[in-house]
């Protein structure tokens, strides 16, 4: 039996694998026991969660590597690790550690204003994020196996969210009316390359599965993703900033699998405690929005 | 007849489809009345620390433990094999407990090492099935009413049948294979009517007895 490793397929294939599930931003060995225990698909491992690192301010970065293989170490669930846009040497160091998935975040600070990482160089799969169709088109023709709409991480505020979500899926719908010779026009509009705007007019979705990220904090958020589209949805500050994590936790696991049952979802929102503190849009200046990073 | 597909997490619906794409009627089950009327049950791929979860959250568990008894056929793919499973090597405990053999998750280590190839399965006829396997288990150790339906070139076990259970460490579902699926819908017409294909029945092959 000849065997090929690593392939589109089995990138592809581990986030069809995660569908349906939570995957949770965690900075100890603890935190991802407690994930995992109440039911996330996959941890995020990194040294700050996003709330933390707009808190802090300064220059984010791959974390330390230690620490992420502490992480593996730790959990059965598959591990993901962020490496700054643009910054391939993060995402080798990441390889060579053998994390699960790398996302490419512009949760850290930029490394290069003009290019994203090159995916297909890599053997391990990578998640981008997007806030429209051309976005993630292009982060899909560079390699990108696994999307997620970008929201606006760290915030607990859903709003950017579902703004991205609802833009990608209405210009799929848009795209899967139009006429052959209407594609051209519409690649160059999207700015994304022709053959892939032709496969998904055709097929009307993405080719590769797409969650939802940034600004969830609780489980009727959870669903409002799913409701919206999403095949799955990261949180990251959401559980751990909630005032009892681990039950924050299993109840968006719940609501994400009971989306469209608002009676389970009643039971299920029942007695969290309180969820992350928010911040309006309005509060954030431009020049500190998250979103906005990636091209 | 309809097969219902365990639809908690995972990749339900590239099973769903694989079922529709040759005719059979697949529901989504995600709680115990959706178990009503189906005549067999589809374990996808997903996370069974995930499953495990919401399996023991919604009381899955016994509805799914009595159609297993009552002979429809429980097909698991991936981590479906490790719900059916009675042993997990390292500890963990089992969940549906249904599948007399010992597996070993990730068995073959992280992302990195998944892998798609080839295999042939003789219950399945001539054409190679190819197997995409995806941080995935294999089998250490089989009873004796399990019958080995596909090795590795190395040996390793990654397909099995006991009487009405199935379970593949890969996933037909993602590689546009069709004859599991085809099979279960088999077995789900005759559980429905035993007279019902009556001597078209695939009927494995007890091979590889000194193995164990």
């Amino acid at each position: 039996m000849t065997v090929e490793s690593s392939t589109w397929a089995t990138k592809k294939g581990l986030a069809q694998m995660l569908k349906g599930g939570v995957i949770m931003d965690v900075v100890t060995p603890d935190q991802a026991k407690i994930a995992e225990e109440a039911g996330a698909v996959a941890v995020m491992a990194l040294e700050r969660v996003p709330s933390d690192i707009r808190a802090t301010g300064g220059v984010a970065r791959m974390s330390d590597p230690s620490m992420i293989v502490a992480i593996m170490d730790a959990v059965s669930i598959p591990v993901m690790a962020k490496a700054r846009i643009g910054h391939f040497v993060e995402a080798q160091i990441l390889e060579a550690l053998g994390v699960d998935y790398i996302d490419e975040s512009e949760v850290l600070t930029p490394a290069d204003e003009a290019n994203h990482i090159d995916k297909h160089a890599f053997k391990v799969p990578f998640v981008c994020g997007s806030r429209n169709l051309g976005e993630a088109l292009r982060r899909i023709s560079e390699g990108a196996a696994m999307m997620r709409t970008k929201g606006e991480a760290g915030t607990g505020n859903i709003v950017e969210a579902v703004r991205h979500i609802r833009a990608v899926n209405a210009e799929l719908r848009r795209l899967h009316g139009l006429r052959e010779d209407e594609l051209f026009a519409a690649a160059k509009e999207l700015a994304a390359p022709l053959e892939l705007v032709r496969e998904v007019a055709r097929e009307g979705k993405l080719p590769v599965v797409n969650f939802v990220a940034g600004g969830i904090a609780t489980p009727a958020d959870a669903a409002l993703a799913m409701q919206l589209g999403a095949e799955g949805v990261f949180v990251g500050s959401g559980i751990f900033k909630s005032e009892d994590p681990a039950r924050m936790a299993n109840a968006i696991v719940q609501a994400t699998t009971h989306f469209d049952n608002p009676a389970l979802l009643a039971e299920i929102s029942k007695g969290l405690g309180a969820a992350m503190p928010g911040i309006s849009m309005e509060s954030i200046p431009d020049q500190e929005r998250l979103a906005v990073r990636g091209w | 007849m309809k097969i219902g597909v365990l639809a908690v997490q995972g990749d339900f619906l590239e099973h769903v489809r694989t079922y529709r794409a040759i005719g059979v009627e697949a529901v989504e089950v995600r709680l115990p009345e959706d178990l009503e009327g189906v005549s067999g049950l589809t374990l996808p791929g997903g996370e069974s620390t995930t499953m495990r979860r919401l399996i023991d959250r919604w009381g899955l568990r016994q509805p799914i433990l009595d159609l297993a008894a009552s002979g429809a056929p429980i097909f698991g793919t991936c981590a479906g094999m490790i719900l059916l499973a009675r042993e997990i090597v390292g500890g963990e405990a089992p969940i549906l407990a249904l599948l007399d053999v010992a597996v070993r998750r990730n068995a073959f280590g992280r992302q990195l090492d998944s892998f798609e190839g080839d295999l042939t399965v003789s219950m399945l006829g001539d054409g190679p099935v190819h197997g995409v396997f995806i941080r995935a288990p294999v089998i250490e150790r089989v009873g004796p009413g399990v019958d080995i339906l596909g090795r590795l070139g190395d040996g390793r076990i990654v397909a099995v049948r006991e009487r009405n259970i199935i379970a593949t460490a890969f996933h037909p579902e993602l590689a546009g294979e069709t004859r599991f699926h085809r099979l279960v819908a088999t077995m789900a017409a005759e559980h429905d009517d035993p007279a019902e294909g009556s001597g078209r029945r695939h009927h494995p092959v007890r091979r590889e007895r000194t193995a164990r």
